[in-house]
């Protein structure tokens, strides 16, 4: 390896282990004496739980135990938490409904736990948990959100009547009347954004142990966030306190949201490896992970867009219902709310924007924060409605942007957000060159002469990442403070290790984290180890979502590495007898400016470590830790630029060409950057044209396998055109912004957009897919000729 | 219970195992190499990728006792001698793995591809069709066809030199 | 996965054996449909016998006027057969489209036709080539073989042998997949025969599994074509509906894969 800094494309230090099949995630850890949970779940969206026999089940080969929601309950389990307060316009607090890790009474969507078996092996856990024989009484349930709030809709929660758990608001709603009064031009839509299934590619797991004499708990498990996991298990669950609970999250093979949540499984497990007295091993099969991992969005909503007389707009009304499923996972009342309707305004200048958010119980899996969070909600329907409003008002989607482009800063919302620093006109004038958008027009002609339907759609996204600060969000309502912490240790040879709360499933921390280390001290990255992931190791941390560990994570270990620097300053400067002021640090050596006196790196820190000769006063060691709590969101944004071929016939879209013009702000690792970028845009591409969770009327999941949900794959995207523009964030030290949500944020309206204008109609729902674009452009085809 | 024997990266091995078992879990539970992965019920996602034969298999929709007195080669088979394959040392040099999950088999039929259509034959359109089988939701595809495509070139003129 | 027993058979009349010594046995080929189903405990058969070891069972070799596939050739196999590619290039195409690389590893034409699943590929081809499926106890015309959704003619004792096309004049398939799973949610096989007969056979799209296109047939027999199946519409009436597709919509996709299976024969 080398000395690769801020900047560098530095391979990972991580690929190794898995290129060679030697990465270690939660499945692979094997303990002796372990048993399998296999879980019996409802075939049913609502009902009640008259009885459950287990005799059969218990009398099988292999078979411990089968353990209910009664033996939970009993046992001092806690219910499952939501840790975001929100409060509804009237003042009163969110209706939340209990929710048991397995049901004892009221089942509230297909494939929820009520009983779970432990068995010798996996296969005789899953038959016998096919014995356990459940007597429901079938209860209507419901699915839509809108449907749900009906007068008459079947009841899901007695604490939540109508099913409404709030109905919130944010904005000024006098203003963007008065806004709507006098516009010259409104644009009105109703927007829907499409229920979606996480599915990283590692299913959830969790192997849990508990050794009695120590009365100690050991979690492995598929985590974002060991740390809450443990704090949320611990102070909620009553599982075990926090120092007699160890919770490690090894490599982790994925998350983009759906691994933060404390579900059920992972609880049970701990529960039940106490009361079987034997380690319990679970792996959610996929169909499980369909039915039980958090989905993400299903939102409907109703914009409208007033315009003066120049085109400027002077006001934003929103309405949206947010389904948020059977229960209110942990942070589901946060998405909807200071996620989604705090980043209405975009990247424009909006004088009055007011938006008013209900959420609703349904019979569906719950739905939480999935790659974006709310922000993919809010782009999607304002970006929708602005290449609408340009194409109504006959000016070009680029130009009515412009004119609408935040260009001062800071910029203050109306919707609490205060934008720090950026440039929308020099990501979109990038964006558009590398798209040769001024040469889409023979584009459209050519792609018309071989009979297919050439669009291009732009769209123009901000985001906010690393969510904070931390009194900031807790006055919003947050359980928890949003900073992260980190430990710099120096080893008397001069090796790093860096231990942080931020945790990777695939975004290369350990290549990047260590550019930061390499950058500072002149090291080879291979001196540098990264460790995260296990609450015995790291003391504390919130982890890794919301594009949060380069803008809070990072930052931290900069403070840490501060406080390092600066006493190995003293000590190297002690030593040469020199000025602290005069010291320099440079290719791994402490030197005196002006003079070549130095000493290496290691040399200061064996000093450190033997303490033979440090200054008066001076404690031993070179190890420095650091909590860094952020000033404010950062706010990342970019123009994507889609360009689409419609085959008429069937309606298939091809993504003929895509453009990502990005600020990420400071970027440690272009490489691993691009790759976050490739990834989201995917993921977003998959919402607009594939991906869909789809009940029916029921409540059971249609889409619950490979089968029936339509996963992007190599022949459904394009390779990628990424350029960067940058400007600093002012709020941390390395002016960084974060870019793991951007894609999946951006693209889903650049794609709409660009189908739209292919086929020349604006009435497309997401997913766009081949039976709906081919349809709506028959009925346009229809309408023109008639 | 069968005996299932076969010559697994190399090396005989057999075990006494449950008829219904499937070729990954003998290879991850019986046998304990636990490189190649399991990310979906139905034959889609290809996180399970193995060759059976020399040809590229799921090892999830394959019983052990299918695979008695064959040759399997997973993904920690391929380097040889420590030196890795062209298609491991390609995904780290062109970022084409993030969360590492669907790796081994992405690299397992990428080496399969490469064997069906010569090294060198590879187009990003071949790449992406014959990638229908591997189901990857971190990268974006983006990097895995051109570390792909990068193998099979390099192995090319690999295979040149040699001549 | 339910508990099974499961046992290689070496010979056509071990094959026999095995299955009736079985209280609830099934064949197995290559698998790539059984083992999901019976992971999914949708299936649970007592005994599976495997016949892929079967030497009679193996091979593609030209015999007369046709081409004899043995049923345990894979997908893989029947693609990059060039005696396939030069004698009926639509039946090694389609079997090139047919899941992925890995399950056309595995995947074999008996299979897929023993399953008669109604979005499988290999039943259009048998169709439109006017095969001819040998069995362990007869032969019969792939019409008479293709019974309904997931049902043959099949004993539960019998077994798929061999399967034998006619060297066509010209054949090709076009299929538009599904989304998601990827199989024919329209599959139209087209073949004019050696007599100059005109066949077209479509899978993926309708109730009743496979079923042949004679308004298409018709006017391909005047006038071979994209042009001349354009404007026949197989109608919606017996198709497919689901999330992915309407009947409309496939009966729509039936029409556009003919034309594209018309025009990719030259």
């Amino acid at each position: 390896m080398a000395v690769e800094g801020i900047g560098a494309r530095a391979l990972r230090k991580e690929d190794k282990r898995f290129i060679t099949g030697k990465g270690r995630y939660t499945d692979d850890m094997v303990l002796p004496g372990m048993g399998h949970a296999a879980f019996v779940r409802s075939p049913h969206a609502h009902a009640r739980v008259k009885g459950i026999d287990a005799s059969a089940a218990l009398a099988m080969p292999g078979v411990d135990a089968v353990l209910t929601g009664d033996q939970l309950v009993g046992d001092g389990i806690g219910n499952l938490i939501c840790g975001w307060m929100i409060h509804s316009k009237d003042g009163s607090p969110m209706n939340m409904g209990g929710w048991r890790a397995l049901e004892p009474e009221v089942v509230r969507h297909v494939g929820q736990a009520v009983a779970v078996v432990v068995a010798d092996t996996p296969a005789q856990a899953r038959d016998a948990a096919d014995a356990v024989v459940v007597d429901y009484e079938e209860l209507p349930a419901v699915v839509d959100a809108i449907e749900a709030l009906a007068p008459g809709a079947p009841q899901i929660h007695p604490e939540a009547a109508g099913n409404l758990i709030f109905d919130w608001e944010i904005g000024d709603e006098a203003a963007v009347e008065a806004a709507f009064d006098n516009a010259a031009h409104v644009t009105r839509m109703e927007i829907r954004n499409n229920r979606l299934v996480p599915n990283p590619m590692e299913p959830r797991a969790a192997l849990a142990s508990y050794d009695d004499a120590e009365e100690h708990y050991t979690l492995y498990t598929t985590s974002q966030n060991p740390h809450v996991a443990r704090l949320v298990l611990s102070a909620f669950y009553n599982v075990a306190p926090e120092h007699k609970l160890r919770v490690i999250a090894p490599d982790v093979g994925g998350g983009f949201g759906s691994k933060i949540y404390i579900y059920p499984e992972e609880m049970v497990c701990l529960w039940a490896s106490k009361r079987v007295g034997r380690p319990v091993k679970w792996v959610s099969d996929r169909t499980e992970a369909f039915l039980t991992d958090a989905h993400g969005r299903d939102h409907r909503s109703e914009a409208e867009l007033a315009l003066d007389a120049d085109n400027r707009i002077t006001g934003l009304r929103v309405k949206t219902i947010a389904n948020l499923g059977a229960y209110m996972s942990l942070f589901s009342s946060s998405v909807p709310t200071y996620l989604y309707a705090t980043l209405l305004s975009g990247q424009y200048d909006i004088p009055a924007i007011h938006a008013n958010v209900k959420t609703v119980y349904t019979n569906t899996t719950p739905v939480d924060a999935y790659r974006g969070a709310g922000r993919p909600e809010a782009t999607y329907l304002l970006e929708r409605l602005m290449e609408t409003a340009a194409r109504e008002v006959g000016l070009s989607p680029a130009e009515f942007r412009r004119r609408n482009f935040v260009r001062s800063f800071p910029h203050q919302t109306p919707v609490i957000m205060c934008y720090d620093a950026g440039d929308y006109d020099a990501t979109l004038d990038a964006a558009m060159k590398a798209a040769d958008y001024d040469g889409f027009a023979a584009r459209k002609a050519e792609a018309a002469s071989r009979g297919k339907l050439r669009g291009i759609g732009l769209s123009c996204y901000i985001e906010a990442c690393g969510i904070a600060p931390s009194a900031a969000v807790g006055s919003l309502g947050a359980g928890v403070g949003l900073w992260e912490s980190a430990e710099v240790r120096v080893n008397p040879v001069g090796t790093v290790e860096v231990l942080t709360g931020s945790h990777s499933h695939g975004q290369g921390h350990e290549t990047t984290f260590a550019q930061l280390i390499s950058e500072r001290f002149g090291l080879d990255t291979d001196a540098v180890s990264i460790v995260h992931g296990d609450t015995d190791k790291v003391q504390f941390g919130m982890g890794t979502y919301g594009s949060r560990s380069g803008a809070v994570g990072m930052s931290a270990i900069v403070k840490a590495l501060d406080k390092v620097e600066a006493k190995a300053k003293k000590i190297a400067a002690h030593l040469m007898e020199a000025a602290e002021g005069d010291i320099q640090i440079e290719g791994g050596e402490l030197k005196v400016a002006g003079t070549d006196k130095k000493l290496t790196f290691t040399e200061v820190a064996l000093a450190a470590y033997t303490a033979h000769n440090l200054p008066d006063g001076m404690e031993p060691g070179l190890k420095e830790g650091a909590f860094y709590d952020p000033t404010n969101f950062t706010f990342p944004a970019g123009t994507y630029v889609c360009e689409v071929e419609v085959d008429p016939e069937t309606g298939k879209t091809e993504i003929v060409n895509f453009v990502a013009a990005d600020d990420f702000g400071k970027v440690i690792n272009p490489m691993i950057v691009e790759g976050q970028v490739h990834g989201g845009l995917v993921q977003g591409i998959g919402q607009a044209l594939l991906e869909n969770a789809s009940y029916d009327e029921n409540g059971q999941l249609l889409t619950a396998s490979y089968m029936d949900y339509s996963m992007p794959r190599a022949d459904d995207v394009p390779s990628f055109k990424l350029t960067t523009h940058e400007t600093l964030c002012p709020g941390n030290p390395l002016g960084m912004k974060g870019c793991g949500e951007a894609g999946a944020i951006g693209s889903p309206p650049a794609v709409i957009n660009a189908i739209t204008d292919a086929i020349g109609s604006n009435d497309l729902a997401m997913p766009a897919s081949p039976e709906k674009v081919w349809a709506l452009y028959r009925s346009a085809m229809r309408e023109a000729a008639e | 219970m069968s005996k299932v024997s076969m010559v697994l990266n190399g090396k005989p091995v057999a075990a006494d195992v449950e008829d219904r078992t499937l070729l990954v879990s003998f290879i991850r539970e019986v046998r304990g190499l636990t490189g190649t992965h399991v990310g979906c019920d139905t034959s889609q996602c290809g996180a399970c990728v193995v060759h059976v034969d020399g040809k590229a298999v799921k090892s999830c929709t394959m019983l052990a006792a299918q695979a008695d007195g064959a040759e399997v080669v997973t993904l920690e088979g391929l380097a040889s001698g420590g030196a890795l394959h062209p298609v491991q040392a390609a995904f780290k040099e062109n970022h084409g793995l993030q969360c590492g999950f669907c790796t081994p088999g992405m690299i397992m039929s990428a080496v399969d591809m490469i064997n069906r259509h010569g090294a060198g034959n590879l187009d990003e359109t071949t790449i992406r069709h014959e990638l229908e089988g591997n189901i990857c939701r971190c990268t974006g595809y983006h990097n895995i066809v051109k570390a792909i495509k990068a193998a099979s070139d390099q192995m090319a003129g690999m295979a040149q030199a040699a001549e | 996965m339910y508990e099974t027993s499961y046992h290689r058979a070496g010979s056509l009349a071990e094959a026999a054996q095995l299955i009736s010594n079985a209280d609830d046995g099934k064949f197995l080929g290559g698998g790539q449909t059984l083992l999901p189903t019976m992971k999914q405990r949708l299936a649970a058969p007592s005994d599976i016998v495997d016949l892929t070891k079967i030497p009679e069972l193996k091979g593609i070799r030209e015999d007369g006027g046709s081409i004899v596939i043995g049923a345990a050739t894979t997908h893989y196999e029947v693609a990059s057969s060039a005696l396939l590619k030069e004698k009926i290039p639509g039946l090694a195409a389609l079997a090139g489209g047919i899941g992925d690389p890995a399950v056309r590893h595995m995947g074999t034409l008996g299979g897929s036709i023993a399953n008669n699943d109604p979005a499988a590929d290999y039943p259009s081809a048998l169709v439109a080539l006017n095969a001819t499926v040998a069995t362990s106890k007869r032969s019969l015309s792939a019409e008479d073989f293709f019974v309904g959704m997931f049902e043959t003619a099949l004993d539960d004792d019998e077994v798929v042998v061999s399967v034998s096309f006619p060297i066509a004049q010209k054949s090709a398939y076009s299929k538009y997949p599904n989304p998601a799973s990827r199989y024919a949610m329209a599959g139209v096989f087209v073949a004019r025969l050696g007599d100059g007969s005109v066949r077209v056979a479509v899978t993926g799209a309708g109730q009743n599994g496979v079923f042949r296109a004679t308004a298409m047939e018709d006017a391909l027999s005047g006038n071979w074509s994209p042009d001349a199946v354009a404007g026949i519409e197989v109608g919606a009436d017996d198709m497919l509906h689901d999330i992915h597709g309407s009947a409309d919509y496939r009966s729509n996709l039936v029409t556009v894969m003919a034309k594209r299976a018309v025009a990719a024969t030259g």
